[in-house]
């Protein structure tokens, strides 16, 4: 690293933000970048947790009540697409924005104006693709994973805006992973070696390498529908000599991948809580970098146990099954160490640790069904059920958004320099906790049942699990109002916070002053033990 | 408070399961056991994988939450700092693994035993319509038969709460598949359009049915009765609205309906060259009328408009007798009207626009014979 | 010492770009390998292409009878007539048997039709070799045009034992407007 870039750097360090909507635009500020990303999808977020509420109370009784068919479909997708690439990847990116320069101890991302534009891109890409639902013939109605024919020969003529959105969706990812990347290979302070970065940077890092492998697959996947959409080739039209499966082929080959870059991230935000408030280093260290990286291999090989059904030979449905369950092992080998982390610590319970916490219990169960998902006989059964919805939304709401919000409250204080209120945000976690087990629990049951999932009416059987489902849903959304409330309470009135703001915290970005600095280090830190890993 | 919680809902299916809980009620709260050999094997194997992870639930939420409990700030417990041990990691990976090879063994040996498609006695195309499923019955020398679609019965007016709903509601059917008892039944699974899916629980197997591609499974249900499932596929709008029903009698109950059908599918073949009476006409054309389009155009023809016009007195109904075909053998895009030129041969075709040209006020006065509708298909 | 000397960094973003254009190739590349990979298992039904072989190294095997039948289906928006002479037939691996398929073209316009075909069980369809069919080329029929199609087949004695019946579905296909865009461009 040069003495050359620090002389430079000094000459103009303590230069702040600029003021108004310009500051915003043009910024290259990873925490300004951060805190748009943070916004972005927390408006994301809203917008599609109004789609699963249109949803759930569709949904509250047999028989066709609110809305249409054609229009619920828009909707199950819509939520399906905004919840994916419009609420967690963002707000992962933002959390990395944030916390990535903080934690290894550098002045800014790598690439401060590459920056700027993987978030600028996202505003348009969603805007785009929410306008679909106002033009003629409707928003894309084929589910999130857009399986050809339903969504190429079949699809509303607002495809072609679908495609492009999901196409810069990817390059935005694509930037927004190099910067990552680029930042934490060589923008380390002198010391921080990788064995000693902090695990949310290590799943980051991982994270980052899946995205550039398989972001590009899905813009080939989407390009090829285009083609055959307009360009009259038969990539995925069995007509012309394509195959409709090949498309869920080549889309779970980015698919599965995808699940785990939506889950890596949590796993590093929980093992940076849970040792805090255990007040204990995290176990396992190298054992959680090693798992981490098994997680993300395994997961290129996995990817046709989400088409158990589509018919194969039977060796490929083994290798398949075989493979899926292997991913059991490092999983549980993380929960193993969380739960070893917390024993015999001291522990405490503020908000952050309550959503840590739970996240370990709930996504361990959306683990279990998910072994039980593996399971090719079984999966035939459960296959397209409730039971996959149940199963897939613990991993992501208690798991990846759960993993967010105790993010949000852990470093908070760290970002505005103010003490959220503990009651307060207890009490969303409480009304959160409760609300997402009301809500999905029962879809388990209705998923053995037989229920199939997408279906905007169901027969009188489900109509019980249904109606306790929706409860749940009203009881979880309304609830992250709260959490607007309290954040924006926070910002304005909030009790000002130590530099350490926890007693346990252990981490460079602890010793820089609350709020942190507009630009993080200046200097390079001393990377001390005490503040490596965790 | 928080434990209690969790452990009332890790445990909720436990109770149920361990209750006085009549098979009725189980299938509520969880897999049904089913009636064929397959679905057992799939329901032990369910009960098997369910049974590990609460086991493993037990072992990993009973430490977090022993730990929540005695090793608190507040209880005064000061933390230790281990923080690595090869050992228990070594264990923590060994022993999953064992536990996995315990279910992958009795999961292949299902899965091969499922792949057994051979020796079937009978053999049933199904294929996936957008929003309907066709049966074909194949005989021994693997002819094809017989077919007929099979869509949902269940009336809009319970759809749209404006009756009460049926106890089948969304799981009938007009015409459901017929299969016999203790046969082996092989299905071939095709589509029409877009992937659709036939699944049946109680059978214990789902597969796709894939435009362009054939896919196979079997079924040996030794219960006769009737069973239920639904298209599992996201096929478009109406995915919702294509149960399959499936009505296994016994097996020479099913003889004597399959010869009744091969007799009816002669008659039909006959009705195809035959020239009707208007009284003829009439009476088929009422029958398919109430089958086909009497839900949507209802039975007096006033029809539920805007979705569904009215025929009475309509232009298409008393117009031109070639854009009334036209639009009952393509359908309309865009809307409800859905095309009826694979699902009804020439013969009903003819009879249903007759009665619609002479029913409810209308009277063109022309007649519609099954080469009408022949010469209309053929452009001549 | 916070940021590296420029070298460096611009060749890490450029050996990221390397990865982002290789993924996005190998998401193409991924067409021909899902090709070849179908027709090595048989995964999807896939059959080879025309088959040749010498007949003096192809055993009839006597001792067993396979039962193959044939789904004829026309997809939606074809309007063309389509089925075989016969739904199904018993042949002796090793042993040449043909069957044939009709057309027919009920409207008004020439049209162009392609048969995609696909078997089961998958295990089968390695074994399954077409000497000729329809299905290797799109059919071309004039307004009420009917057109006999031989096809020939005949079943590998390697065919597994555990396989006693063979489905064999054609779909056909309008490929009109496809065949005319093609025809464009070749022009163009």
């Amino acid at each position: 690293m040069s003495e050359v870039v620090v002389s430079h750097h000094d000459e103009h360090h303590d230069h702040g933000p600029d003021k108004g909507l310009a500051r915003w635009l043009f910024t290259t500020n990873h925490k300004d970048i951060g805190t748009l990303y943070l916004w972005f999808s927390f408006t994301m977020f809203m917008i599609g947790g109004v789609m699963a509420l249109i949803i759930r109370t569709e949904l509250f009784q047999p028989g066709l009540q609110f809305v249409d068919p054609a229009f619920f479909n828009q909707m199950t997708t819509n939520h399906g697409l905004i919840m994916v690439f419009g609420a967690i990847m963002p707000a992962f990116v933002g959390l990395a924005n944030w916390l990535v320069p903080m934690m290894v101890g550098a002045p800014d991302m790598a690439l401060p104006r590459m920056n700027n534009l993987s978030f600028w891109i996202l505003p348009f890409a969603f805007a785009m693709l929410i306008s679909t639902l106002f033009m003629e013939g409707g928003g894309p109605n084929f589910g999130w994973t857009f399986y050809a024919p339903l969504s190429t020969t079949y699809a509303p003529d607002t495809v072609t805006f679908f495609i492009f959105g999901v196409h810069m969706m990817g390059a935005s990812s694509i930037m927004g992973s190099i910067n990552i990347i680029a930042t934490i290979l060589n923008m380390r302070a002198p010391g921080m070696t990788l064995m000693k970065m902090p695990l949310f940077v290590w799943t980051w890092l991982i994270t980052a390498y899946l995205l550039l492998a398989v972001m590009p697959v899905l813009a080939g996947a989407v390009t090829m529908m285009l083609f055959d959409i307009h360009f009259g080739t038969s990539f995925f039209n069995a007509a012309g000599g394509g195959d409709p499966v090949m498309f869920q082929h080549i889309f779970w080959f980015f698919g599965h991948p995808e699940v785990y870059i939506m889950i890596l991230p949590a796993f590093g935000i929980v093992s940076q809580i849970i040792p805090t408030f255990a007040r204990k280093p995290l176990f396992g260290y190298d054992s959680m970098v090693y798992a981490t990286a098994s997680i993300a291999f395994l997961s290129f090989i996995v990817w046709a146990h989400h088409m158990f059904t589509v018919g194969m030979p039977l060796a490929g449905q083994l290798f398949f099954m075989y493979a899926t369950m292997l991913i059991a092992v490092p999983t549980g080998v993380k929960v193993f160490n969380w739960a070893a982390t917390m024993w015999q610590g001291s522990m405490t319970f503020e908000t952050p640790m309550l959503f840590a916490i739970a996240f370990v219990v709930l996504f361990t169960i959306g683990g279990f069904s998910g072994l039980m998902l593996a399971i090719t006989p079984a999966d035939y059964q459960y296959h397209d059920t409730y039971f996959v919805v149940a199963h897939f939304h613990y991993v992501l709401v208690p798991g990846a958004l759960f993993s967010i919000i105790a993010a949000v409250y852990y470093w908070l204080p760290k970002w505005c320099g103010r003490m959220y209120d503990e009651s307060l945000g207890k009490l969303h976690f409480w009304l959160s906790f409760i609300g997402v087990n009301v809500t999905f629990f029962p879809q388990h049951f209705s998923g053995l049942a037989g229920m199939p999932r997408r279906i905007p009416d169901y027969a009188l059987q489900f109509a019980d699990f249904n109606m306790l489902s929706s409860i749940g849903a009203y009881i979880f959304g309304f609830s992250q109002l709260i959490f607007l409330y309290l954040i924006i309470k926070t910002i304005r009135s909030g009790e000002p916070a130590t530099d350490r703001v926890w007693e346990g915290a252990h981490g460079l970005e602890w010793t820089l002053p609350s709020p942190a600095p507009y630009h993080s280090f200046t200097h390079p830190p001393k990377v001390t033990d005490a503040e490596a890993h965790s | 408070m928080k434990r209690s919680w969790i452990k009332g809902s890790a445990l909720a299916g436990l109770t149920l399961l361990a209750g006085t809980a009549t098979a009725e009620e189980l299938s509520k709260y969880n897999m049904r056991p089913g009636v064929t050999e397959i679905s057992h094997s799939v329901y032990d194997l369910h009960m098997l994988l369910f049974w590990i992870c609460v086991a493993i639930g037990v072992v990993v939420f009973g430490a977090i939450f022993w730990s929540i409990i005695h090793h608190r700030k507040s209880a005064g417990h000061q933390a230790a700092q281990f923080h690595e041990s090869t050992r228990l990691e070594i264990g923590w990976t060994l022993i999953p693994t064992l536990i996995l090879i315990t279910m992958a063994y009795p999961a292949t040996k299902t899965l091969i035993a499922m792949y057994d498609t051979g020796g079937e006695d009978m053999s049933i195309e199904v294929r996936g319509y957008q929003w309907k499923w066709q049966y074909k019955y194949l005989d021994e020398d693997l002819n094809g038969t017989f077919g007929f679609f099979s869509s949902l019965a269940t009336p809009q007016d319970e759809i749209h709460n404006k009756s009460a709903k049926g106890e089948h509601y969304l799981l009938e059917v007009d015409k459901p598949l017929r299969i016999p008892a203790n046969r082996k039944v092989r299905f071939l699974l095709t589509a029409e359009d877009v992937i659709h899916s036939w699944w049946v629980p109680d059978f214990g197997m789902k597969r796709d049915a894939i435009p362009g591609i054939i896919n196979d499974m079997w079924a040996i249900v030794p219960e006769p009765g009737v069973y239920r499932g639904q298209c599992t596929e996201l096929c478009g709008k109406d995915h919702g609205f294509m149960p399959v029903v499936v009505e296994v009698l016994p097996e020479a109950e099913f003889d004597a309906w399959y010869a009744e059908q091969l007799q009816a599918e002669e008659v039909r073949k006959e009705a195809l060259s035959k020239t009707f009476t208007t009284d003829e006409l009439m009476a088929q054309g009422e029958q398919v009328y109430g089958t086909f389009c009497a839900a949507c155009h209802q039975p007096n023809g006033q029809g539920m408009p805007p979705v569904f016009p009215a025929l009475a007195g309509s232009a298409i109904a008393t117009g031109p007798l070639d854009a009334h075909l036209d639009i009952v053998l393509n359908g309309k895009a865009g809307t409800a009207m859905q095309a009826f030129g694979k699902q009804l041969d020439a013969a009903q075709i003819a009879a249903v626009v007759y009665y619609e040209r002479h029913s409810w006020g209308n009277n063109t006065g022309d007649i519609v014979q099954p080469s009408d509708v022949i010469a209309h298909t053929s452009g001549q | 010492m916070t940021q590296p000397a420029k070298p460096k960094m611009g060749k890490t973003v450029a050996k990221l770009c390397l990865i982002v254009v290789g993924m996005f190739g190998f998401g193409f590349a991924l067409v021909p390998l899902y090709d070849m990979f179908c027709e090595a298992t048989g995964l999807g039904g896939r059959t080879g292409g025309q088959y040749t072989y010498d007949p003096a190294t192809m055993q009839r095997d006597a001792s067993r009878l396979v039962k193959v039948n044939f789904l004829t289906n026309t997809n939606d928006g074809m309007s063309w007539d389509f089925w075989s002479e016969k739904g199904g037939v018993r042949v002796h691996p090793g042993e040449v048997k043909e069957v044939k398929f009709f057309v027919h073209n009920p409207t008004k316009r020439r049209m162009v039709g392609q048969a995609i075909p696909s078997i089961v069980p998958y295990s089968a369809a390695d074994f399954f070799h077409k000497t000729e069919c329809f299905c290797f080329s799109s059919q071309v029929l004039e307004p009420g045009e009917t057109l006999e199609m031989p096809m020939r087949f005949i079943i590998d004695p390697d065919l597994p034992n555990n396989v006693p019946t063979i489905s064999l579905s054609y779909s056909l296909f309008d490929v009109t407007d496809m065949a005319a865009g093609k025809a464009a461009t070749d022009q163009g």
